[in-house]
Parts: structure tokens; C-alpha cells; sequence
């Protein structure tokens, strides 16, 4: 039995099973997306705030979240998905995703690692200097 | 606007490379899908440039003493709340209510200029307090990273007034539904990327 993988649009609220969706379905989607989104927003502004947390994990527990929050809104409001009709959108998307992750790991690795090699301030050179 | 689904429905074992070439609404909105990719690499290199600045303060404020979290969550909110709107009027565009569609694109509008108000008091309140961009390279890079998404909710709501009068216009034309589709993608990008600018920006700004 072969599967029609005709492309879909991304953005395309239809359901490629049932043809198209009925309006309260589509709403449904929205709907939970809105909840989901909301949710995992409220918990990044807890994480940044509360004093509970190890400190030095807060900021990779805020990343966690907004790549969550970053699924939630391409799956429900996107609406990428993995179905044989969203080969090309997906593809698209992880070629943009590696790109926009060389670039920021990249400049952030480097410039760390320029930071570090930098020559101390000219007090501290003075310091060296001396003996 | 759904041809992918009445096509298979028509011709269920038709191979996908025997199809043909894909229908103009696929096309279109592929093509703008790989637009907004671009868009997002390029914040990605000022989200880069930001965040190698965010600490070159050069003696001056810093964004612990500069940015409001209430007033981001409201932004944020505001946001949020515009994309779900956005998503419930592309459904009344698919079933060709009119009314809906005004009133989607309505809220969605109100909703994007709040945002966008309060982001330019923000920046009003930052310029007054001797915070302008010209201060530190931090508010350079924050002013640029920032005001780039701005400038883009900007132009989101000039294209979102353009495609109402067109509906008033031409109706639920092939053409303008194509466009109100490239839109819905926009404005839900732009979301995705405000998402990446309160958690980077300001919530981890306020924590350093």
C-alpha cells in the first residue's frame, strides 16, 4: 500500500488525513497550542525569578524551555510536521536550525576563547613585568 | 486552498514524483517558508553579536538596572495572544467567513500595536535614562537585535491592514488567500522569535 506524499504547505492548518479539518478542530489545535505556550512561557519567567534553582543551571533550563516553547509554535501554529507530506519543510527547517546554530555557537565559542587569550589589562601587565 | 488533500483524495496511488509539479499555493508558501528561514538566520547573527556584547557594558547600566520583566510579560502576552489570533483568523480565511476575518484581523492588529507601544515607551524610557544605543556596545547590540524584531511587527502590521483592504476588495481571491497564508507564517515566525528574545535578552539579562 503506498502513501500519497504529495507536499503539504507549511502553515497549512488541514489535517492531511482527513482532509479538511472542521473548524472546531482547528480551533482545538490553536486552542492547545495558545495553553501550552502560556504554560512553558509562565515557567520561563518562574525559572528566572525563583530563588530555588541552582543558579548556574538557570540559564540552560530557560534555553530548554524556549526550544520547547519553539516546538510547541512550529508543530501548533506552523503546523511542521513529520508526516511524508512535510519532507521539504522539515529539510528547510533543519538546514536553517543548523546554520542559525553554527552561527551562534561559532561567534560565541570563538570570542570566548578570544576573551580569554586577550592580554591582561595594563595594570596587571605591569604586575608581570615586575619580575 | 487544501489541493494537496483533494488531490490524493482524486488520484490515491498516484506516486509523489508522478504528480507533477506541486500546485501554486504549495509553492508559494514553500518559498516564503524558506524566506523566513533567511529572517531567522539573520537574527540569529545579531542574537550572536548580542549575546558576545551583552556583557561590554563600558561602565555604564547594565540590563539588571535597565529592563522591566512586567512590562516584557505583558509584551509577551500581547504577542502570544495576537499569534492565536492570527491562527483562528487563517481558519476563518480557509472557510471564507468575512466577519471573522475582520475581526481576527482586528484583534490581531490591536494586539500587535500594543506590543509594539509599549516596546517604544521601553526604548523611550532607555534613550531618557542616558540608555541609548550610542552608550555601551551591550545597548548598541540590544537596540539593533530588538528594534530589528521591532521594525518587523512593524511591517507585519502594514502588510496585515494591506491584506484586510484586499479582502474588502477582491474577496477571498486565490491570490489574496495565498498572501493571508504568507502572513499567518510570518507572524507566527515573528513570534518564535520574540520567544528566543525574552528568554535571551531579558530574562537571562535580568539574572546576570
Amino acid at each position: 500500500m503506498t502513501e500519497t506524499a504529495l507536499d503539504r504547505p507549511p502553515g497549512d492548518p488541514s489535517m492531511p488525513a482527513k482532509g479538511d479539518v472542521g473548524e472546531p478542530a482547528g480551533v482545538l489545535v490553536y486552542t492547545i497550542g495558545l495553553v501550552l505556550a502560556v504554560g512553558l512561557t509562565a515557567t520561563s519567567f518562574w525559572v528566572a525569578n525563583t530563588g530555588l534553582l541552582w543558579g548556574p543551571g538557570v540559564s540552560l533550563g530557560l534555553v530548554v524551555l524556549a526550544v520547547a516553547q519553539m516546538g510547541i509554535h512550529l508543530v501548533f501554529f506552523l503546523h511542521i510536521t513529520t508526516g511524508p507530506d512535510n519532507t521539504n519543510n522539515v529539510l528547510a527547517l533543519a538546514f536553517g536550525i543548523l546554520t542559525v546554530l553554527l552561527v551562534v555557537v561559532g561567534s560565541l565559542w570563538i570570542m570566548a576563547n578570544l576573551n580569554d587569550n586577550m592580554m591582561p589589562p595594563p595594570e596587571l601587565m605591569n604586575l608581570h613585568m615586575r619580575h | 486552498m487544501n489541493v494537496a488533500a483533494t488531490l490524493s483524495e482524486a488520484r490515491p496511488n498516484v506516486a509523489a514524483s508522478e504528480a507533477g509539479p506541486a500546485s501554486k499555493p504549495v509553492i508559494v508558501a514553500y518559498g516564503f517558508w524558506i524566506f523566513l528561514l533567511s529572517d531567522i538566520v539573520m537574527f540569529a547573527t545579531l542574537f550572536a553579536g548580542y549575546a558576545v556584547l551583552a556583557r561590554a557594558t563600558d561602565g555604564g547600566p547594565s540590563g539588571v538596572q535597565l529592563f522591566s520583566q512586567a512590562s516584557v510579560a505583558i509584551e509577551t502576552v500581547c504577542l502570544l495572544a495576537s499569534s492565536y489570533t492570527c491562527g483562528l483568523m487563517s481558519l476563518a480565511v480557509k472557510s471564507r467567513r468575512r466577519i471573522g476575518t475582520y475581526f481576527g484581523g482586528l484583534v490581531t492588529f490591536a494586539l500587535g500595536l500594543s506590543f509594539l507601544a509599549l516596546e517604544l515607551r521601553e526604548f523611550a524610557d532607555m534613550i531618557a535614562r542616558a540608555a541609548g544605543p550610542q552608550r555601551s556596545a551591550f545597548l548598541s547590540a540590544f537596540f539593533t537585535l530588538v528594534g530589528c524584531h521591532g521594525l518587523h511587527v512593524t511591517a507585519g502590521l502594514v502588510w496585515l491592514v494591506l491584506m484586510m483592504v484586499q479582502v474588502a476588495v477582491r474577496g477571498f481571491h486565490p491570490t489574496v488567500q495565498r498572501r493571508l497564508a504568507c502572513f499567518s507564517l510570518f507572524w507566527h515566525a515573528l513570534d518564535i522569535v520574540w520567544v528566543w528574545l525574552f528568554t535571551v535578552v531579558y530574562l537571562m539579562g535580568v539574572r546576570a
